[in-house]
Protein backbone atom coordinates (compact mmCIF):
# COMPACT_ATOMS: atom_id res chain seq x y z
CA UNK A 1 0.00 0.00 0.00
CA UNK A 2 3.00 2.28 0.87
CA UNK A 3 3.82 2.05 -2.67
CA UNK A 4 1.09 3.22 -4.23
CA UNK A 5 0.92 6.09 -1.93
CA UNK A 6 4.42 6.91 -3.01
CA UNK A 7 3.67 6.69 -6.47
CA UNK A 8 0.46 8.80 -6.16
CA UNK A 9 2.48 11.73 -4.42
CA UNK A 10 5.16 11.33 -6.87
CA UNK A 11 2.30 12.27 -9.66
CA UNK A 12 1.13 15.31 -8.08
CA UNK A 13 4.93 16.67 -9.22
CA UNK A 14 3.45 16.13 -12.47
CA UNK A 15 1.35 18.25 -13.90
CA UNK A 16 -1.22 16.08 -16.05
CA UNK A 17 -1.42 12.74 -14.43
CA UNK A 18 -2.23 14.57 -11.14
CA UNK A 19 -5.54 16.41 -12.89
CA UNK A 20 -6.36 12.66 -15.05
CA UNK A 21 -5.51 11.10 -11.44
CA UNK A 22 -7.79 13.00 -9.44
CA UNK A 23 -10.99 12.37 -11.92
CA UNK A 24 -10.76 8.93 -11.07
CA UNK A 25 -10.71 9.87 -7.36
CA UNK A 26 -12.64 12.38 -6.72
CA UNK A 27 -16.32 10.69 -6.15
CA UNK A 28 -18.29 13.01 -8.63
CA UNK A 29 -16.39 13.11 -11.27
CA UNK A 30 -15.63 9.00 -10.84
CA UNK A 31 -19.46 8.21 -10.54
CA UNK A 32 -19.79 10.40 -14.36
CA UNK A 33 -16.50 8.32 -15.85
CA UNK A 34 -18.36 5.23 -14.37
CA UNK A 35 -21.33 5.60 -15.92
CA UNK A 36 -20.26 6.79 -19.08
CA UNK A 37 -20.02 3.06 -21.48
CA UNK A 38 -23.51 2.00 -20.87
CA UNK A 39 -25.31 5.41 -20.64
CA UNK A 40 -23.17 6.02 -24.14
CA UNK A 41 -24.39 2.63 -25.46
CA UNK A 42 -28.58 3.07 -24.11
CA UNK A 43 -28.49 6.68 -25.17
CA UNK A 44 -27.05 5.29 -28.90
CA UNK A 45 -29.29 2.36 -29.17
CA UNK A 46 -32.35 3.28 -26.78
CA UNK A 47 -32.63 6.90 -25.77
CA UNK A 48 -31.85 8.06 -29.21
CA UNK A 49 -34.47 5.43 -31.13
CA UNK A 50 -36.81 6.16 -28.84
CA UNK A 51 -36.86 10.00 -30.05
CA UNK A 52 -36.52 9.21 -33.79
CA UNK A 53 -39.49 7.32 -33.58
CA UNK A 54 -41.36 9.88 -32.48
CA UNK A 55 -39.98 12.05 -35.39
CA UNK A 56 -40.66 8.91 -37.44
CA UNK A 57 -44.46 8.68 -36.12
CA UNK A 58 -44.95 12.13 -37.62
CA UNK A 59 -44.18 11.94 -41.15
CA UNK A 60 -45.11 9.76 -43.84
CA UNK A 61 -41.67 7.41 -44.04
CA UNK A 62 -41.54 4.73 -45.66
CA UNK A 63 -38.45 1.96 -46.09
CA UNK A 64 -35.85 4.07 -48.05
CA UNK A 65 -38.09 7.05 -48.60
CA UNK A 66 -37.24 10.00 -46.40
CA UNK A 67 -40.46 11.28 -45.39
CA UNK A 68 -42.06 14.68 -44.60
CA UNK A 69 -44.04 16.29 -41.30
CA UNK A 70 -47.45 15.39 -41.68
CA UNK A 71 -48.79 16.59 -37.89
CA UNK A 72 -50.40 14.08 -35.99
CA UNK A 73 -52.25 12.57 -39.08
CA UNK A 74 -51.12 8.41 -38.72
CA UNK A 75 -52.15 8.79 -34.63
CA UNK A 76 -55.81 10.49 -35.99
CA UNK A 77 -55.70 7.67 -39.17
CA UNK A 78 -55.45 4.82 -36.90
CA UNK A 79 -58.67 6.07 -35.07
CA UNK A 80 -60.52 5.20 -37.98
CA UNK A 81 -58.71 1.81 -38.72
CA UNK A 82 -60.52 -1.07 -38.00
CA UNK A 83 -57.55 -3.33 -37.80
CA UNK A 84 -56.37 -1.17 -35.03
CA UNK A 85 -59.05 -1.24 -33.07
CA UNK A 86 -59.19 -4.66 -33.30
CA UNK A 87 -55.51 -4.81 -32.28
CA UNK A 88 -56.21 -2.34 -29.31
CA UNK A 89 -58.51 -4.90 -28.34
CA UNK A 90 -56.62 -7.94 -28.41
CA UNK A 91 -53.64 -6.61 -27.16
CA UNK A 92 -55.66 -5.39 -23.86
CA UNK A 93 -57.31 -9.01 -23.63
CA UNK A 94 -54.15 -10.95 -24.19
CA UNK A 95 -52.53 -8.83 -21.09
CA UNK A 96 -55.14 -8.43 -19.10
CA UNK A 97 -57.00 -11.84 -19.15
CA UNK A 98 -53.63 -13.49 -18.95
CA UNK A 99 -52.26 -12.13 -16.34
CA UNK A 100 -54.78 -13.14 -13.61
CA UNK A 101 -54.62 -16.72 -14.67
CA UNK A 102 -50.89 -16.59 -14.35
CA UNK A 103 -50.57 -15.14 -11.08
CA UNK A 104 -53.27 -17.56 -9.29
CA UNK A 105 -51.52 -20.61 -11.38
CA UNK A 106 -48.50 -19.29 -10.01
CA UNK A 107 -49.72 -19.10 -6.57
CA UNK A 108 -50.65 -22.45 -6.53
CA UNK A 109 -47.81 -23.60 -7.77
CA UNK A 110 -45.82 -22.10 -5.32
CA UNK A 111 -48.11 -23.07 -2.61
CA UNK A 112 -47.42 -26.78 -4.11
CA UNK A 113 -43.69 -26.40 -3.95
CA UNK A 114 -43.51 -24.74 -0.58
CA UNK A 115 -44.34 -28.19 0.86
CA UNK A 116 -41.58 -30.46 1.90
CA UNK A 117 -41.46 -33.25 -0.47
CA UNK A 118 -39.19 -35.63 -2.43
CA UNK A 119 -37.64 -34.74 -5.45
CA UNK A 120 -38.26 -30.79 -4.49
CA UNK A 121 -35.24 -29.68 -6.22
CA UNK A 122 -35.15 -31.38 -9.58
CA UNK A 123 -39.13 -30.69 -9.83
CA UNK A 124 -38.43 -26.97 -8.77
CA UNK A 125 -35.85 -26.64 -11.13
CA UNK A 126 -38.16 -28.67 -13.93
CA UNK A 127 -41.39 -26.52 -13.98
CA UNK A 128 -39.65 -23.36 -14.20
CA UNK A 129 -38.48 -24.55 -18.07
CA UNK A 130 -41.29 -22.69 -19.53
CA UNK A 131 -39.86 -19.58 -18.46
CA UNK A 132 -36.02 -20.19 -18.91
CA UNK A 133 -36.20 -21.57 -22.86
CA UNK A 134 -36.02 -19.51 -26.15
CA UNK A 135 -40.36 -18.58 -26.25
CA UNK A 136 -39.78 -18.70 -30.10
CA UNK A 137 -38.73 -22.35 -29.62
CA UNK A 138 -41.19 -23.16 -27.11
CA UNK A 139 -43.91 -21.98 -29.28
CA UNK A 140 -43.52 -24.20 -31.84
CA UNK A 141 -44.43 -27.21 -29.76
CA UNK A 142 -47.68 -24.72 -28.91
CA UNK A 143 -47.77 -24.60 -32.94
CA UNK A 144 -47.75 -28.21 -33.29
CA UNK A 145 -49.85 -28.93 -30.05
CA UNK A 146 -52.42 -26.69 -32.01
CA UNK A 147 -51.88 -27.99 -35.34
CA UNK A 148 -55.16 -28.43 -37.11
CA UNK A 149 -54.04 -32.05 -38.09
CA UNK A 150 -51.51 -33.52 -36.05
CA UNK A 151 -52.83 -32.13 -32.35
CA UNK A 152 -52.17 -34.80 -29.82
CA UNK A 153 -55.15 -32.60 -27.87
CA UNK A 154 -57.66 -33.14 -30.53
CA UNK A 155 -56.44 -36.68 -31.01
CA UNK A 156 -57.18 -37.21 -27.20
CA UNK A 157 -60.56 -35.69 -27.31
CA UNK A 158 -61.58 -38.05 -30.44
CA UNK A 159 -60.44 -40.95 -29.53
CA UNK A 160 -62.49 -40.53 -25.82
CA UNK A 161 -65.51 -39.53 -28.30
CA UNK A 162 -65.97 -36.20 -26.73
CA UNK A 163 -65.31 -34.48 -30.19
CA UNK A 164 -65.79 -35.64 -33.63
CA UNK A 165 -63.52 -33.50 -35.96
CA UNK A 166 -60.37 -31.63 -35.36
CA UNK A 167 -60.06 -28.75 -33.62
CA UNK A 168 -58.84 -25.62 -35.63
CA UNK A 169 -57.20 -23.72 -32.36
CA UNK A 170 -55.08 -21.12 -34.63
CA UNK A 171 -57.49 -20.73 -37.92
CA UNK A 172 -60.63 -20.51 -35.66
CA UNK A 173 -61.64 -17.10 -35.60
CA UNK A 174 -62.94 -17.02 -31.84
CA UNK A 175 -60.89 -19.91 -31.15
CA UNK A 176 -57.47 -18.21 -32.03
CA UNK A 177 -57.09 -15.62 -29.21
CA UNK A 178 -57.64 -18.28 -26.67
CA UNK A 179 -55.14 -20.40 -27.94
CA UNK A 180 -52.70 -17.40 -28.08
CA UNK A 181 -53.44 -17.17 -24.38
CA UNK A 182 -53.16 -20.45 -23.11
CA UNK A 183 -49.75 -20.60 -24.67
CA UNK A 184 -48.47 -16.95 -23.42
CA UNK A 185 -50.41 -18.51 -19.73
CA UNK A 186 -48.05 -21.45 -19.68
CA UNK A 187 -45.42 -19.55 -20.13
CA UNK A 188 -45.73 -17.11 -17.53
CA UNK A 189 -47.12 -19.48 -15.14
CA UNK A 190 -43.66 -20.21 -13.48
CA UNK A 191 -42.24 -16.45 -13.14
CA UNK A 192 -45.07 -16.21 -10.67
CA UNK A 193 -44.25 -19.29 -8.82
CA UNK A 194 -40.79 -18.46 -8.34
CA UNK A 195 -41.26 -15.31 -7.23
CA UNK A 196 -44.33 -16.32 -5.21
CA UNK A 197 -42.40 -19.24 -3.54
CA UNK A 198 -39.17 -16.41 -2.69
CA UNK A 199 -41.78 -14.48 -0.87
CA UNK A 200 -43.42 -17.81 0.87
CA UNK A 201 -39.86 -18.70 2.03
CA UNK A 202 -39.67 -15.01 3.85
CA UNK A 203 -42.59 -15.85 5.69
CA UNK A 204 -41.60 -16.64 9.27
CA UNK A 205 -42.32 -20.16 10.35
CA UNK A 206 -43.07 -19.50 13.75
CA UNK A 207 -45.97 -16.84 12.76
CA UNK A 208 -47.35 -20.25 10.96
CA UNK A 209 -47.09 -22.31 13.49
CA UNK A 210 -48.46 -19.86 16.43
CA UNK A 211 -51.68 -19.28 14.15
CA UNK A 212 -51.90 -23.06 13.99
CA UNK A 213 -51.53 -23.29 17.52
CA UNK A 214 -54.02 -20.71 18.26
CA UNK A 215 -56.24 -22.97 16.21
CA UNK A 216 -56.32 -21.17 13.42
CA UNK A 217 -57.14 -23.39 10.15
CA UNK A 218 -55.48 -23.47 6.66
CA UNK A 219 -57.77 -20.93 4.76
CA UNK A 220 -57.60 -18.60 7.59
CA UNK A 221 -53.83 -18.73 8.05
CA UNK A 222 -53.16 -18.44 4.53
CA UNK A 223 -55.68 -15.59 4.89
CA UNK A 224 -54.37 -13.73 7.36
CA UNK A 225 -50.52 -14.44 7.38
CA UNK A 226 -49.46 -15.77 3.85
CA UNK A 227 -51.50 -13.37 2.22
CA UNK A 228 -49.97 -9.98 3.65
CA UNK A 229 -46.56 -11.46 2.75
CA UNK A 230 -46.92 -12.21 -0.48
CA UNK A 231 -49.10 -9.21 -1.59
CA UNK A 232 -46.51 -6.79 -2.38
CA UNK A 233 -44.51 -9.68 -4.79
CA UNK A 234 -47.68 -10.22 -6.21
CA UNK A 235 -48.28 -7.21 -7.22
CA UNK A 236 -44.87 -6.24 -8.50
CA UNK A 237 -44.60 -9.85 -10.54
CA UNK A 238 -48.50 -8.57 -11.99
CA UNK A 239 -46.84 -5.36 -13.21
CA UNK A 240 -43.96 -6.91 -14.79
CA UNK A 241 -45.61 -9.26 -16.45
CA UNK A 242 -48.45 -6.53 -17.72
CA UNK A 243 -45.87 -4.49 -19.32
CA UNK A 244 -43.87 -7.40 -20.95
CA UNK A 245 -47.35 -8.95 -21.49
CA UNK A 246 -48.54 -5.90 -23.49
CA UNK A 247 -45.37 -5.59 -25.41
CA UNK A 248 -45.27 -9.23 -26.39
CA UNK A 249 -44.29 -10.15 -29.95
CA UNK A 250 -42.65 -13.56 -30.51
CA UNK A 251 -45.74 -15.80 -29.28
CA UNK A 252 -48.34 -14.21 -31.04
CA UNK A 253 -45.69 -13.79 -34.16
CA UNK A 254 -44.85 -17.97 -33.91
CA UNK A 255 -48.12 -19.04 -33.61
CA UNK A 256 -50.60 -16.94 -35.85
CA UNK A 257 -48.60 -14.00 -37.46
CA UNK A 258 -51.94 -12.10 -36.21
CA UNK A 259 -54.62 -13.98 -38.66
CA UNK A 260 -56.88 -15.28 -38.36
CA UNK A 261 -58.54 -12.28 -39.71
CA UNK A 262 -56.06 -10.02 -37.80
CA UNK A 263 -58.21 -11.90 -34.70
CA UNK A 264 -55.01 -12.63 -32.77
CA UNK A 265 -52.83 -8.95 -33.94
CA UNK A 266 -51.22 -7.20 -31.12
CA UNK A 267 -49.74 -4.06 -31.29
CA UNK A 268 -46.05 -5.39 -31.67
CA UNK A 269 -47.51 -7.49 -34.27
CA UNK A 270 -49.16 -5.04 -36.40
CA UNK A 271 -46.36 -2.46 -36.05
CA UNK A 272 -44.61 -4.89 -38.05
CA UNK A 273 -46.66 -5.61 -39.85
CA UNK A 274 -47.06 -2.26 -41.08
CA UNK A 275 -44.05 -0.89 -40.58
CA UNK A 276 -41.64 -3.31 -42.37
CA UNK A 277 -44.31 -6.01 -44.21
CA UNK A 278 -45.91 -3.15 -45.46
CA UNK A 279 -42.72 -0.22 -45.58
CA UNK A 280 -45.06 2.07 -43.72
CA UNK A 281 -42.82 3.27 -40.89
CA UNK A 282 -44.47 6.31 -39.86
CA UNK A 283 -47.38 4.39 -39.40
CA UNK A 284 -45.66 1.42 -37.73
CA UNK A 285 -43.83 3.72 -35.63
CA UNK A 286 -47.35 5.46 -34.53
CA UNK A 287 -49.01 1.99 -33.51
CA UNK A 288 -45.92 0.98 -31.37
CA UNK A 289 -46.25 4.51 -30.06
CA UNK A 290 -49.70 3.99 -28.99
CA UNK A 291 -48.41 1.32 -26.40
CA UNK A 292 -46.40 4.00 -24.60
CA UNK A 293 -49.15 6.31 -22.78
CA UNK A 294 -50.50 2.66 -21.43
CA UNK A 295 -46.73 0.92 -20.82
CA UNK A 296 -46.00 4.31 -18.94
CA UNK A 297 -49.21 4.18 -16.92
CA UNK A 298 -47.66 0.32 -15.42
CA UNK A 299 -44.37 1.65 -14.84
CA UNK A 300 -45.13 4.74 -12.80
CA UNK A 301 -47.20 2.64 -10.64
CA UNK A 302 -44.45 0.37 -10.41
CA UNK A 303 -41.48 2.91 -9.75
CA UNK A 304 -44.11 4.62 -7.20
CA UNK A 305 -44.68 1.19 -5.35
CA UNK A 306 -40.86 0.30 -5.11
CA UNK A 307 -40.13 3.71 -3.70
CA UNK A 308 -42.96 3.70 -1.18
CA UNK A 309 -41.59 0.44 -0.09
CA UNK A 310 -38.06 2.05 0.30
CA UNK B 1 -55.44 -43.52 11.37
CA UNK B 2 -53.63 -39.88 12.11
CA UNK B 3 -50.91 -40.97 9.26
CA UNK B 4 -53.21 -42.37 6.76
CA UNK B 5 -55.38 -39.44 7.06
CA UNK B 6 -52.60 -37.51 7.11
CA UNK B 7 -51.36 -39.19 3.91
CA UNK B 8 -54.39 -38.97 2.16
CA UNK B 9 -54.31 -35.05 2.90
CA UNK B 10 -50.73 -34.74 1.37
CA UNK B 11 -52.18 -36.88 -1.62
CA UNK B 12 -54.87 -34.55 -2.41
CA UNK B 13 -53.32 -31.23 -1.44
CA UNK B 14 -49.88 -31.71 -2.66
CA UNK B 15 -49.06 -34.26 -4.92
CA UNK B 16 -52.41 -34.30 -7.35
CA UNK B 17 -51.91 -30.39 -7.66
CA UNK B 18 -48.13 -31.37 -8.44
CA UNK B 19 -48.75 -33.50 -11.31
CA UNK B 20 -51.68 -31.27 -12.75
CA UNK B 21 -48.28 -28.31 -12.46
CA UNK B 22 -45.70 -31.08 -13.63
CA UNK B 23 -48.13 -32.39 -16.61
CA UNK B 24 -49.18 -29.01 -18.12
CA UNK B 25 -45.65 -27.29 -17.38
CA UNK B 26 -43.52 -29.51 -19.07
CA UNK B 27 -45.88 -31.49 -21.93
CA UNK B 28 -44.84 -29.41 -24.59
CA UNK B 29 -41.21 -30.70 -23.87
CA UNK B 30 -42.44 -33.88 -23.81
CA UNK B 31 -44.31 -33.69 -27.05
CA UNK B 32 -41.24 -31.89 -28.49
CA UNK B 33 -39.19 -34.29 -28.00
CA UNK B 34 -40.42 -37.44 -29.06
CA UNK B 35 -42.26 -36.23 -32.45
CA UNK B 36 -38.41 -34.80 -33.07
CA UNK B 37 -37.09 -38.86 -32.65
CA UNK B 38 -40.23 -40.07 -34.80
CA UNK B 39 -39.95 -41.00 -38.75
CA UNK B 40 -41.71 -38.22 -40.49
CA UNK B 41 -44.00 -41.73 -41.73
CA UNK B 42 -44.94 -42.37 -38.18
CA UNK B 43 -46.60 -38.98 -37.33
CA UNK B 44 -49.35 -39.85 -40.52
CA UNK B 45 -50.05 -42.86 -39.38
CA UNK B 46 -53.56 -42.42 -37.25
CA UNK B 47 -53.92 -45.53 -35.50
CA UNK B 48 -50.30 -45.09 -33.61
CA UNK B 49 -50.80 -43.35 -30.05
CA UNK B 50 -48.88 -40.02 -31.01
CA UNK B 51 -47.89 -39.60 -27.21
CA UNK B 52 -45.39 -42.82 -27.75
CA UNK B 53 -42.96 -43.62 -29.68
CA UNK B 54 -43.41 -46.66 -32.05
CA UNK B 55 -40.01 -46.67 -34.09
CA UNK B 56 -37.08 -44.61 -32.63
CA UNK B 57 -34.76 -42.26 -35.15
CA UNK B 58 -32.22 -39.67 -34.97
CA UNK B 59 -33.14 -39.37 -38.66
CA UNK B 60 -34.04 -35.34 -37.38
CA UNK B 61 -31.32 -34.60 -36.30
CA UNK B 62 -29.00 -35.93 -39.28
CA UNK B 63 -31.06 -33.67 -41.51
CA UNK B 64 -31.02 -30.62 -39.42
CA UNK B 65 -26.88 -30.68 -39.49
CA UNK B 66 -26.51 -32.10 -43.19
CA UNK B 67 -29.34 -29.93 -44.78
CA UNK B 68 -29.83 -26.68 -43.37
CA UNK B 69 -27.86 -23.77 -41.50
CA UNK B 70 -28.69 -24.83 -37.96
CA UNK B 71 -24.90 -25.26 -37.44
CA UNK B 72 -24.00 -21.38 -38.24
CA UNK B 73 -27.10 -20.20 -36.61
CA UNK B 74 -25.53 -21.90 -33.40
CA UNK B 75 -22.12 -20.36 -34.34
CA UNK B 76 -24.06 -17.05 -34.66
CA UNK B 77 -25.51 -17.25 -31.38
CA UNK B 78 -23.11 -18.52 -29.72
CA UNK B 79 -21.00 -15.08 -30.69
CA UNK B 80 -23.58 -12.86 -30.33
CA UNK B 81 -24.49 -13.99 -26.87
CA UNK B 82 -20.78 -14.09 -25.39
CA UNK B 83 -20.15 -10.57 -26.20
CA UNK B 84 -23.15 -9.41 -25.53
CA UNK B 85 -22.76 -10.75 -21.96
CA UNK B 86 -19.43 -9.65 -21.57
CA UNK B 87 -19.99 -5.75 -23.17
CA UNK B 88 -23.14 -5.36 -20.90
CA UNK B 89 -21.78 -6.88 -17.69
CA UNK B 90 -18.92 -4.61 -18.02
CA UNK B 91 -20.68 -1.56 -18.21
CA UNK B 92 -22.80 -3.22 -15.33
CA UNK B 93 -20.16 -3.32 -13.04
CA UNK B 94 -19.63 0.41 -13.08
CA UNK B 95 -22.91 1.24 -13.49
CA UNK B 96 -23.74 -0.94 -10.28
CA UNK B 97 -20.56 0.15 -8.10
CA UNK B 98 -20.60 4.56 -9.33
CA UNK B 99 -24.69 3.57 -7.91
CA UNK B 100 -24.22 1.75 -4.79
CA UNK B 101 -21.63 3.83 -3.59
CA UNK B 102 -20.70 7.07 -4.88
CA UNK B 103 -22.47 9.92 -4.42
CA UNK B 104 -22.12 12.20 -7.93
CA UNK B 105 -24.40 14.68 -9.42
CA UNK B 106 -27.26 13.07 -10.83
CA UNK B 107 -27.17 10.01 -9.74
CA UNK B 108 -30.58 9.34 -8.23
CA UNK B 109 -31.72 10.71 -11.75
CA UNK B 110 -29.85 7.63 -13.15
CA UNK B 111 -30.73 5.30 -11.12
CA UNK B 112 -34.35 6.12 -12.04
CA UNK B 113 -33.63 6.44 -15.61
CA UNK B 114 -31.53 3.11 -15.47
CA UNK B 115 -34.83 1.47 -13.61
CA UNK B 116 -37.16 2.89 -16.40
CA UNK B 117 -35.35 1.85 -19.06
CA UNK B 118 -35.61 -1.78 -17.78
CA UNK B 119 -39.07 -1.60 -18.82
CA UNK B 120 -38.86 -0.41 -22.26
CA UNK B 121 -39.95 -3.38 -24.45
CA UNK B 122 -38.03 -4.20 -27.80
CA UNK B 123 -41.29 -3.53 -29.31
CA UNK B 124 -41.30 0.22 -28.62
CA UNK B 125 -37.90 0.41 -30.49
CA UNK B 126 -37.60 -1.70 -33.44
CA UNK B 127 -38.77 0.69 -35.74
CA UNK B 128 -36.49 3.34 -35.53
CA UNK B 129 -33.75 1.30 -34.33
CA UNK B 130 -33.87 -0.62 -37.75
CA UNK B 131 -33.04 2.92 -39.40
CA UNK B 132 -30.52 3.51 -36.62
CA UNK B 133 -29.37 0.13 -37.65
CA UNK B 134 -29.24 0.55 -41.09
CA UNK B 135 -27.45 4.25 -41.05
CA UNK B 136 -24.23 2.44 -39.08
CA UNK B 137 -24.01 0.15 -41.68
CA UNK B 138 -24.26 -2.96 -39.33
CA UNK B 139 -27.52 -4.86 -40.95
CA UNK B 140 -26.48 -8.86 -40.52
CA UNK B 141 -23.36 -7.72 -38.91
CA UNK B 142 -22.89 -9.28 -35.40
CA UNK B 143 -22.49 -6.09 -34.50
CA UNK B 144 -25.93 -5.00 -34.94
CA UNK B 145 -26.72 -7.33 -31.99
CA UNK B 146 -23.95 -6.72 -29.82
CA UNK B 147 -24.24 -3.60 -29.66
CA UNK B 148 -28.25 -3.32 -28.84
CA UNK B 149 -28.73 -6.35 -26.55
CA UNK B 150 -27.13 -4.55 -23.86
CA UNK B 151 -29.64 -2.07 -23.84
CA UNK B 152 -32.07 -4.72 -22.58
CA UNK B 153 -29.18 -6.15 -20.17
CA UNK B 154 -27.50 -3.57 -18.67
CA UNK B 155 -30.51 -1.86 -16.68
CA UNK B 156 -31.46 -5.70 -15.23
CA UNK B 157 -27.84 -6.08 -14.64
CA UNK B 158 -26.66 -2.86 -12.95
CA UNK B 159 -30.13 -2.69 -10.84
CA UNK B 160 -28.99 -6.34 -9.70
CA UNK B 161 -25.10 -5.88 -9.05
CA UNK B 162 -26.03 -2.61 -7.46
CA UNK B 163 -28.17 -4.23 -4.75
CA UNK B 164 -25.04 -7.07 -4.65
CA UNK B 165 -22.69 -4.14 -3.55
CA UNK B 166 -24.55 -2.48 -1.51
CA UNK B 167 -24.48 -6.06 0.80
CA UNK B 168 -20.84 -5.45 1.01
CA UNK B 169 -19.48 -3.69 4.06
CA UNK B 170 -18.56 -0.15 3.51
CA UNK B 171 -15.39 -0.83 6.06
CA UNK B 172 -13.77 -2.66 4.21
CA UNK B 173 -13.44 -0.37 1.67
CA UNK B 174 -12.83 2.47 3.91
CA UNK B 175 -10.23 0.74 5.48
CA UNK B 176 -8.62 -0.41 2.19
CA UNK B 177 -8.93 3.75 1.19
CA UNK B 178 -6.87 4.82 4.28
CA UNK B 179 -3.91 2.30 3.18
CA UNK B 180 -4.13 4.36 -0.13
CA UNK B 181 -6.23 1.78 -2.30
CA UNK B 182 -8.01 3.87 -5.38
CA UNK B 183 -11.53 3.37 -5.94
CA UNK B 184 -10.56 1.62 -8.89
CA UNK B 185 -8.23 -0.57 -7.16
CA UNK B 186 -10.73 -1.35 -4.73
CA UNK B 187 -13.76 -2.09 -7.45
CA UNK B 188 -11.27 -4.86 -8.90
CA UNK B 189 -9.53 -6.44 -6.05
CA UNK B 190 -11.46 -6.51 -3.29
CA UNK B 191 -15.67 -6.17 -4.64
CA UNK B 192 -15.56 -8.12 -7.81
CA UNK B 193 -14.20 -11.27 -5.87
CA UNK B 194 -16.57 -10.80 -3.20
CA UNK B 195 -19.33 -10.11 -5.66
CA UNK B 196 -18.86 -13.36 -7.60
CA UNK B 197 -22.53 -15.22 -6.81
CA UNK B 198 -23.69 -11.70 -8.24
CA UNK B 199 -22.20 -11.57 -11.19
CA UNK B 200 -22.64 -14.96 -11.92
CA UNK B 201 -26.58 -14.05 -11.58
CA UNK B 202 -26.06 -11.51 -13.93
CA UNK B 203 -23.79 -13.26 -16.13
CA UNK B 204 -26.17 -16.37 -16.91
CA UNK B 205 -29.35 -14.54 -17.10
CA UNK B 206 -27.51 -11.73 -19.69
CA UNK B 207 -26.61 -14.94 -21.66
CA UNK B 208 -30.15 -16.65 -21.62
CA UNK B 209 -31.82 -13.34 -22.63
CA UNK B 210 -30.03 -12.66 -25.56
CA UNK B 211 -29.70 -16.38 -26.09
CA UNK B 212 -33.48 -16.21 -26.43
CA UNK B 213 -33.74 -13.07 -28.13
CA UNK B 214 -36.15 -12.99 -31.22
CA UNK B 215 -37.33 -9.51 -32.39
CA UNK B 216 -33.92 -7.73 -33.32
CA UNK B 217 -32.11 -11.01 -34.15
CA UNK B 218 -35.33 -11.12 -36.57
CA UNK B 219 -34.84 -7.59 -38.22
CA UNK B 220 -31.19 -7.18 -38.26
CA UNK B 221 -30.24 -10.21 -39.05
CA UNK B 222 -31.99 -11.20 -42.44
CA UNK B 223 -28.96 -12.87 -44.28
CA UNK B 224 -29.17 -16.93 -43.88
CA UNK B 225 -26.39 -17.44 -42.55
CA UNK B 226 -26.48 -14.72 -39.81
CA UNK B 227 -29.12 -15.69 -38.38
CA UNK B 228 -29.53 -16.74 -34.65
CA UNK B 229 -31.15 -20.18 -33.67
CA UNK B 230 -34.88 -18.78 -32.97
CA UNK B 231 -35.20 -16.97 -35.85
CA UNK B 232 -33.48 -19.13 -38.02
CA UNK B 233 -35.55 -22.38 -37.02
CA UNK B 234 -38.67 -20.15 -37.10
CA UNK B 235 -38.01 -18.45 -40.62
CA UNK B 236 -36.09 -20.85 -42.46
CA UNK B 237 -37.67 -24.16 -41.14
CA UNK B 238 -41.30 -23.43 -41.91
CA UNK B 239 -41.36 -22.65 -45.51
CA UNK B 240 -43.47 -25.58 -47.54
CA UNK B 241 -47.11 -26.13 -46.73
CA UNK B 242 -46.14 -29.57 -45.44
CA UNK B 243 -44.05 -29.08 -42.66
CA UNK B 244 -41.47 -31.16 -41.69
CA UNK B 245 -42.60 -31.54 -38.07
CA UNK B 246 -39.93 -33.90 -37.10
CA UNK B 247 -36.79 -31.76 -38.16
CA UNK B 248 -38.42 -28.60 -36.84
CA UNK B 249 -38.87 -30.16 -33.59
CA UNK B 250 -35.47 -30.98 -33.47
CA UNK B 251 -33.96 -28.02 -34.19
CA UNK B 252 -36.48 -26.59 -31.51
CA UNK B 253 -35.38 -29.46 -28.70
CA UNK B 254 -31.65 -28.66 -30.18
CA UNK B 255 -31.94 -25.04 -29.87
CA UNK B 256 -33.06 -25.07 -26.02
CA UNK B 257 -30.97 -27.66 -24.94
CA UNK B 258 -28.00 -25.45 -23.87
CA UNK B 259 -29.95 -23.12 -22.23
CA UNK B 260 -31.82 -25.80 -20.53
CA UNK B 261 -28.79 -27.00 -19.35
CA UNK B 262 -26.83 -24.09 -18.16
CA UNK B 263 -30.40 -23.23 -15.87
CA UNK B 264 -29.72 -27.14 -14.21
CA UNK B 265 -26.36 -26.13 -13.29
CA UNK B 266 -27.07 -22.73 -11.95
CA UNK B 267 -30.70 -22.92 -10.58
CA UNK B 268 -29.81 -21.17 -7.49
CA UNK B 269 -28.38 -18.41 -9.02
CA UNK B 270 -31.15 -18.05 -11.70
CA UNK B 271 -33.64 -18.01 -9.06
CA UNK B 272 -31.90 -15.46 -7.09
CA UNK B 273 -31.19 -13.00 -10.07
CA UNK B 274 -34.94 -13.40 -10.95
CA UNK B 275 -36.29 -12.85 -7.57
CA UNK B 276 -33.64 -10.14 -6.77
CA UNK B 277 -35.67 -7.34 -8.25
CA UNK B 278 -38.91 -8.70 -6.82
CA UNK B 279 -38.67 -9.61 -3.34
CA UNK B 280 -36.09 -7.92 -0.89
CA UNK B 281 -33.41 -9.28 1.38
Amino acid sequence: MGVSQAIARKGEFRGGAVSAKSLFERESSLGVILMLPGALLLMVFMAYPFFLGIWLSLTDSGIGRPGEFIGLRNFVDLLDDSIFHQTTRNTFIYALVTVPFKAALGLGLALVLNNRMRFSSPVRAAVMMPWIVPTALSTLGWFMIFDPVFSPISWLLKNLGLISKNINFLGDPTLAISSVCLANIWRGTPFFGIIILAGLQAVPAELQEAAAIDGAGMWHRFLHVTVPHIKGVVLIAGLLSIIWTFADFQLIYVLTKGGPANQTHIFGTYAYQIGLSATEIGVGAAIALYMFPILAVFAIILLVYLRREE
Amino acid sequence: MVGSEGLSNRLLNIYLPLVFYVVFLLFPFYWMTIVSVKPTNDLFEMKYNPFWIQKFTLENYRYLFENTAFPEWVKNTLIVSVVSTIVSLGCSVLIGYALARLRFPGSNFLGVGIFLAYLVPPTLLFLPLAQVIAKLGLYNTYWALILTYPTQLIPFASWLLMGYFRTIPKEIEESAMADGCSRLQILVRMILPLSIPGLLSAGIFSFTLCWNEFLYALIFMSSGSMKTIPVGVVSDMIKADTLFWGSLMASAVLGSFPIAFLYSFFVKHYISGLTAGAVKG
